[in-house]
């Protein structure tokens, strides 16, 4: 279907050809790391209705080594907003002036809601706990570069896999390729929405729960680690209780694959040990270097514009 | 009592709807997506309960001087997926309609999830939900995704 003119509101409307062209580009921008003049005449708007530091910086640096102008705002406080626009209109304002509109809210289905108003493409840059495609794609980007493949390979999805649309995005996202197996790892309490357990199974992709990542750990290739936020616990005790079962340690690495990856969306908390960032198995520092080039990429895309 | 002998006991109308063999209790949560609270003036006969060779028991509403849009109908299908719709013009059947639930369903429900764009105050976004399963229902937000069970539908109705 290609990227032209498009909005990026889920991974899942995107087909696994698509994201291909997309790590094939991303690869160029990768090693030919320069300023470019591709999208010289356009205006990317940054609509971060919730603060963000990693994914708006990635896209506006991407936004900026590729020539455009780059405008925007980084939460609620200080723009119409605060005074009782509605988002709507905020996003009638934005399409007035730019040719690409990055949004990132707090409520779900802001961003497709988003692209029905403008009529330029709009970029899902996080709505709330569902989606972050352009997180997936860099996730998986990621996994392409370290494996040279994405199919065949066992996952562990571990943390908050009810709330963290970045868990919920690389699910997703898993579902366009051929894994060998998805372990869906977290508390019972965060187990992974119903939603998202549909698609795996309309897509025929062989997943199990588990509650420790102990149980798995010898058995997969790539570690998706996220973090277990106290707050989701109505019982701080259950979160005593339990947030050791989610917490990558060393001692725990003993019993990993030698090729195993981890992966994080970063910012981490305590739910990875410093100690395992100077391991062959810490691939989250990469992980994040991604973020720029493929962002790179999809913006040329979207624009219709090539290297 | 047979069915017939029940329909008698109210008298038949000139002009209006009948909606028949809507499942038994669901007639009040049909009347409450018709907006009838009675103070419309309208003369309506609610039975519930009543014998059915089909349903075991069923309810029927009988509505003068009122026609139903199809939107009204969509939303119908919601609740009363078994009810059958005839319009009466001139004491006899104009018109006979089966109620279908639709692919989508724009407006009609909320959406249960709190933090979903259609629940924003103020927004001015209808609610818009995707048909995944017509038996047992099954519905999904489109905006947020939350799956919606065909018991969770009743307490969600906006009308
Ligand atoms: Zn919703």
């Amino acid at each position: 279907m290609g990227f032209r003119g498009r909005d990026v509101i889920s991974i899942l409307d995107f087909t696994r050809e698509d994201l291909e062209e997309l790590f094939g580009l991303a690869d160029y921008f990768l090693s030919n790391k320069r300023s470019y003049k591709l999208l010289e005449d356009y205006v990317v708007a940054l609509a971060f209705f919730e603060p963000s530091t990693r994914t708006r910086l990635s896209f506006e640096t991407a936004a900026k080594l590729l020539g455009a102008k780059v405008i925007g705002f980084t939460s609620e406080e200080g723009t119409s907003l605060a005074k009782g626009e509605t988002f709507a209109d905020t996003i009638r304002m934005l399409d007035g002036y730019a040719d690409l509109i990055v949004v990132r809210h707090k409520n779900e289905g802001a961003a497709l809601y988003a692209a029905e108003i403008a009529e330029h493409p709009v970029i899902n840059a996080g709505d709330g706990k569902q989606h972050h495609p352009t997180q997936a794609m860099l996730d998986l980007f990621t996994i392409w570069k370290l494996f040279n493949r994405v199919d065949g390979l066992v996952y562990a999805v571990v943390g908050d896999l009810r709330y963290g649309r970045a868990a919920s995005s690389f699910i997703y996202g898993l579902t366009l390729f051929e894994p060998e197996k998805v372990y869906l790892v977290s508390p019972p309490l965060l187990r992974a929405r119903p939603e998202v357990v549909r698609v795996l199974e309309e897509k025929g992709v062989k997943y199990e729960e588990k509650r420790s990542v102990e149980e798995v750990i010898s058995e997969i290739d790539v570690m998706y680690v996220t973090r277990v936020q106290k707050e989701r616990f109505p019982d701080p005790l259950e979160y005593e209780r339990v947030k050791g079962s989610y917490r990558i340690t060393l001692k725990l690495l003993e019993k990993a694959k030698d090729h195993m990856k981890i992966l994080h969306p970063l910012p981490r908390v305590d739910e990875i040990d410093p100690e395992v960032d100077s391991t062959r198995h810490a691939a989250y520092f990469t992980q994040a270097r991604f973020g720029v080039p493929v962002r790179m990429a999809l913006l040329s895309l979207i624009v219709g514009v090539k290297p | 009592m047979s069915p017939e002998r029940a329909s008698l006991t109210v008298s038949k109308i000139r002009d209006g709807t009948v909606i028949d063999h809507i499942p038994a209790g669901k007639a009040l949560t049909v009347l409450r997506i018709l907006s009838i609270t009675g103070k419309e003036g309208l003369r309506t006969a609610v039975l519930m309960n009543v014998e059915s060779r089909k349903l075991g028991r069923k309810d029927i509403i009988k509505i003068e001087n009122r026609e139903l849009s199809s939107k009204e109908v969509n939303a119908i299908a919601l609740v009363a997926p078994t009810a059958t719709i005839n319009i009466i013009r001139n004491y006899v059947v104009h018109k006979k309609l089966r109620v279908e639930v639709p692919e989508n369903i724009v407006g009609i429900l909320r959406c249960p999830n709190p933090t979903c764009i259609t629940n924003r105050p103020r927004e001015p976004v209808t609610p818009r939900f995707k048909v995944t399963s017509k038996s047992p229902l099954v519905l999904q937000c489109v905006y947020c995704g939350t799956i919606i069970r065909e018991d969770e539908i009743e307490k969600l109705l906006t009308a």
